[in-house]
């Protein structure tokens, strides 16, 4: 039974690792700040989530869990609130986002009207 | 009142379980400082329906699993792409209309729209989000509006029936 939890334990927290380590590389891989924006979202998603979740795996039925529920919880609702910021910031000082296919320089998908 | 007793139970609760004390006195102790603080919020008229926001109950919760579960589907595509050599992105930006009646029911849907990678809601307005999506396929699975039929229901009814509504 320990090894079992032991083992989701890990893989919990292995997998949240590389979702990190992939949002971090998105970081240097795309081209904008908008664009960035979304790979800075799966480290703040999947990776927080998966070792936080692989963390709890660990503590079991103990204050400790609680306590990283509650980490969980404040961190889904400040995340996209601080991204929201963050987009709404660039883009009112007039940070044009890079639109359409990269390295085709046509900027064919202006925004659509409803 | 409801809010208020359910803010000051909640309080509670959150400290039982931080703090694991079971002694008279402490309880006693907490007790008096989850009332001290639910009288402060309450003089400060922060305890409605928006900072409160009991009336969403059942259906939060419900839709939490399934936000979960887009959030985890959209993280590996997008993943899929930033691994991908090719770099296969197409950012846009898109107009969402909003059907949220309460200002409450729009932040739920920004959020939920920011929180799922692949798309950032950028500008919201009274029923209108602006939002940067990574590629077409996020964007247009936005467009369709799932989402924003959720969260409506999750919303509830219109606003307005005020503290009739709540007290029944």
């Amino acid at each position: 039974m320990e090894t079992a939890l032991d083992i989701v334990s890990w893989v919990l927290l292995v997998t949240g690792s590389v979702f990190a380590m992939i949002g971090g590389l998105g970081l240097i891989r795309l081209p904008d700040v908008y664009t960035r924006m979304h790979g800075a979202g799966i480290t703040d998603t999947m990776g927080a989530g998966l070792i936080l979740a692989g963390l709890m795996v660990q503590g079991g039925f103990s204050q400790v869990t609680v306590k990283l529920i509650l980490i969980l919880i404040f961190l889904l609702y400040t995340s996209p609130t601080s991204t929201y910021a963050l987009a709404n910031a660039a883009f009112h000082r007039g940070q044009k986002p890079l639109l359409g296919k990269p390295g085709h320089g046509k900027e064919d998908d202006q925004p659509s009207k409803p | 009142m409801l809010h208020s007793i359910s803010l000051g139970l909640l309080l509670f609760g959150v400290w039982l379980l931080l703090s694991g004390f079971f002694e008279p006195l402490l309880l006693g102790l907490g007790v008096v400082s989850c009332l001290v603080v639910v009288l402060i919020a309450h003089r400060m008229d922060m305890i409605d329906r928006e900072g409160h926001p009991i009336h969403l109950g059942w259906r939060i919760v419900i839709y939490w699993f399934w936000l979960a579960l887009e959030i985890v589907k959209s993280n590996i595509d997008v993943a899929r792409r930033i691994l991908d050599p090719k770099l296969p992105i197409h950012p846009v930006l898109i107009r969402l209309q909003a059907s949220q009646k309460s200002e409450l029911g729009l932040v739920i849907y920004a959020n939920s729209i920011t929180l799922t990678p692949g798309t950032v809601s950028v500008q919201v307005e009274t029923g209108e989000i602006l939002v940067h999506a990574i590629a077409k396929e996020p964007a247009e699975a936005l467009q369709q509006g799932d989402m924003d039929r959720r969260v409506s229901a999750v919303e509830g009814p219109a606003e307005g029936g005020g503290k009739g509504e709540e007290a029944a």
